[in-house]
């Protein structure tokens, strides 16, 4: 029995010795995982198309145009990128299969951009457990900044905590008289960002004297409005979808609610939310954004939003210039080229989430001057940053600094 | 009687089915299950998970084919039972560390209950109607599944997630693989018990009350209770499907039990050929399949591709496989004779 391990010793030692030889030899060279070779780089990714969510599929499209762009300018260090994008129509289940699909039918080099909180959330354990880089996830979810238990999981665009603690602090900044009233979507993003706003307000949560909820189902809000005005509360938090924000915009000003109004960055569109609502009601109304509005004519001459128009008229023309979704698609597609760029030659799917887990100071044409992309090994939340800005005439207007609203716990 | 009325009240025609013609003859029985055990062997883990996801749906199809095609009510409905049956397994394996296959017949009889309860409002309905008031269920699920009140075992909208069971034993199988045949062995008892159910008197008083109520209540059928009763069996099999689902998917949300998810059993079951329980794997290798192929033809016109190859199919075999099925058994009749 006890002479039994010794071939084992035997093996192990001559595989250690063949490994050593291997990747002595392999240093030199390049290095691919599954998903890349010396002409191509698999970028899978899931979008709803079809669906409840089908509005977000412009997401997919822009990222596709993108990379088309990349390829016809000579890909990234000489490899074309391919990708592959399929239908989950925001239904988890199928996610699921399509995310299963992408990693062992098409084998792909990562997972880029998956959207939507529900699918991303069937599909995590499992990329995670097949090590496959789950990066860039389209949600506002806090949960996704978790390199301890979920180290192929990364996030984008700001957390709605992170959101929520920059009113906070403005608030505790520029209204320490505030008597707080909030109404929230009463779904995960609702309460995310109320977490983040009680955390952010700390020992002053006593500021908040009202909260309602309200459920996608009710057709219209006006009722909550009624309730928070009667409660006497001089700043009013909206944290709610599009169609909703634009009713509650609009009955506000018909009850004559004078409030300080803070909009959540969800709801900030001019397209879809203020001009419904009505730019006379939506004057003075406050909010945060980290992306430059497509809508916006402060941009035109802008460099970065130059390209991206550059960009939307040579490969992706029947864009809407005006939908966020065009702007984000871009941003977020061009930090995924980057960190492939960063990658160089070694394209293995450790080295990747490695290299998507140092970005310094990365600024994609598309955001805000001065908000710039951060990661490192213990911080999985790309943007952090946003300004405060204010509704004024038909457009908003940025003001005070660039804020960042880290988690610090 | 308004013309109106007269649509409603009367029964929807369908055919009366001779008893052999439900199910298939043992040879090709034989075959088809000989391909559903050989076929994993030899393809990817993910094609293993289509085929489990097939099996799956094919059973919630089944059983709601028993409900439509056995006792000729309508249900779009079907997702809220299904959505229950996932949660109760994903509930009793996450909060209770429940073993899996424990929580299939619980979230089976759960379904029963539930399906039973549910029949016996929807007694006073029929047609249409009920139709409308099944689909009410399946609109209001995923809501109730939110609720604050729940959130402690369901976790609100965030959902659960559930671990795959790996093979016992230390069977040297994926876990795939492993589901897969597990779900086998489940689908092919439920098949077979269906099929027997439908044989048995209460599958003559189900057939008997699809074709005419009263005719069935004057030889002394029970409406009510073999209505509710197909109510409860249908909802108890798409229970058990649900679960298995939940084990399949590891993951069970709201936003994965919406209406959408009913409509496709429906379109399952029609595709297949309503009353014809062989037929529910074909309408469900349809609703999981067809979507993938029209979003190969079209990323964009996805749904607008998909209706046209479900056009396509409804208009030139209107009563689904079945139809396929039976020209091809006279087809191959025809060459046997020559």
């Amino acid at each position: 029995m006890i002479s039994l391990p010794k071939p084992r010793i035997a093996a192990l030692a001559t595989a250690v010795v063949a490994f050593a030889v291997m990747s002595g030899s392999a240093l030199a060279q390049k290095k691919y995982d599954t998903g890349a070779s010396d002409t191509e780089i698999k970028i899978g990714n899931i979008m709803p198309y079809s669906g409840p969510a089908s509005a977000y599929g412009v997401i997919g499209k822009t990222e596709e145009a993108y990379f088309k762009k990349i390829n016809a300018e000579g890909g990234i260090n000489g490899r074309k990128i391919n990708f592959i994008s399929y239908d989950d129509g925001y239904s988890p289940p199928k996610a699921v299969e399509q995310a299963r699909k992408l990693v062992e039918s098409d084998e792909v080099l990562v997972v880029f951009n998956p959207l939507g909180t529900p699918s991303n959330s069937a599909i995590q354990k499992y990329l995670n457990a097949k090590k496959v880089p789950q990066l860039f996830v389209a949600t506002g979810a806090t949960k996704w900044n978790d390199p301890k238990d979920f180290p192929w999981t990364m996030g984008w665009q700001p957390s709605y905590q992170s959101e929520a603690r920059i009113y906070a602090k403005f608030l505790m900044k520029e209204k320490a008289d505030a008597k707080i009233a909030i109404m929230y979507q009463n779904d995960d993003f609702g309460k995310d960002y109320l977490k983040g706003l009680k955390d952010g307000l700390g020992a002053k949560s006593s500021m908040i004297i009202a909260e309602e909820s309200y459920e996608t189902s009710e057709p219209t809000i006006d009722n909550h409005i009624v309730k928070l005005k009667a409660t006497g509360a001089n700043v009013f938090i909206n944290i709610s979808t599009p169609k909703f924000a634009a009713q509650a915009i609009k009955k506000i000003a018909e009850v004559d609610w004078k409030v300080m109004h803070i909009v959540s960055n969800v709801s900030a569109s001019v397209g879809s939310v203020i001009k419904p609502a009505g730019f006379e009601n939506a004057q003075g109304i406050l909010s945060a954004a980290y992306a430059k509005d497509g809508a916006d004519s402060q941009w035109d001459n802008d460099p970065g939003m130059k390209k991206f128009y550059a960009f939307l008229e040579k490969y992706y023309p029947e864009a809407n210039k005006l939908d966020g979704s065009v702007v984000f698609g871009y941003g977020v597609a061009q930090t995924m080229v980057k960190v492939l760029e960063m990658s160089g030659d070694d394209l293995t799917r450790a080295n990747v989430m490695k290299q998507a887990a140092s970005l310094k100071d990365f600024a994609p044409d598309t955001l805000l001057p001065g908000v710039k992309i951060n990661t490192s090994a213990t911080d999985f939340a790309p943007i952090e940053q946003l300004q405060m800005q204010r509704f004024k005439g038909e457009k908003w207007e940025l003001f005070g600094d660039i804020i960042s609203g880290e988690l610090s716990n | 009687m308004s013309a109106v009325e007269d649509v409603v009240n009367e029964a929807p025609a369908v055919e009366a089915v001779p008893k052999r013609a439900m199910t298939l003859g043992y040879g090709t029985s034989l075959v088809v299950l000989a391909l559903l055990i050989l076929v994993p062997l030899g393809v990817k883990n993910f094609i293993i998970f289509q085929l489990t996801m097939l099996l799956i749906y094919g059973l919630a199809v089944l059983a709601l084919n028993i409900l439509t095609g056995g006792s000729g009510q309508f249900s779009l409905g079907q997702s809220a039972f299904y959505a229950v049956g996932a949660y109760t397994s994903a509930i009793l394996m996450e909060h209770a560390n429940m073993n899996y296959a424990l929580t299939l017949p619980i979230a089976g009889i759960i379904c029963f209950g539930f399906g039973f309860l549910f029949g016996q409002p929807a007694l006073r309905l029929s047609g249409v109607y009920l139709a409308l008031a099944t689909f009410a269920l399946a609109t209001a699920m995923p809501q109730l599944l939110k609720l604050g009140f729940f959130e402690h075992w369901t976790g609100g909208v965030q959902g659960l997630v559930v671990t795959k069971p790996d093979a016992p034993f230390g069977l040297p199988m994926s876990q795939d693989m492993w589901l897969y045949y597990f779900t086998l062995a489940i689908t092919i008892g439920i098949y077979i018990a269906s099929v027997n159910l439908l044989r048995s008197r209460s599958g003559r008083a189900f057939m008997a009350i699809r074709d005419n109520e009263i005719a069935a209540s004057a030889m002394g059928v029970d409406v009510a209770l073999y209505k509710t009763l197909a109510f409860g069996v249908s909802a108890g099999i798409t229970g058990v499907a649900g679960g298995l689902g939940a084990i399949a998917v590891q993951f069970v949300a709201p936003d994965g039990y919406t209406i959408t998810l009913a409509i496709s059993l429906f379109l399952g079951m029609v595709v297949g050929g309503v009353g014809w329980l062989p037929g529910s794997i074909i309408g469900s290798a349809f609703i999981i399949f067809v979507p993938n192929i029209a979003e190969g033809i079209s990323k964009g016109l996805s749904g607008a591709v998909f209706g046209v190859l479900l056009f396509l199919v409804i208009f030139l075999v209107p009563h689904g496989a079945r139809q396929v099925a039976i020209v091809a058994q006279q087809l191959i009749g025809k060459l046997k004779k020559n």
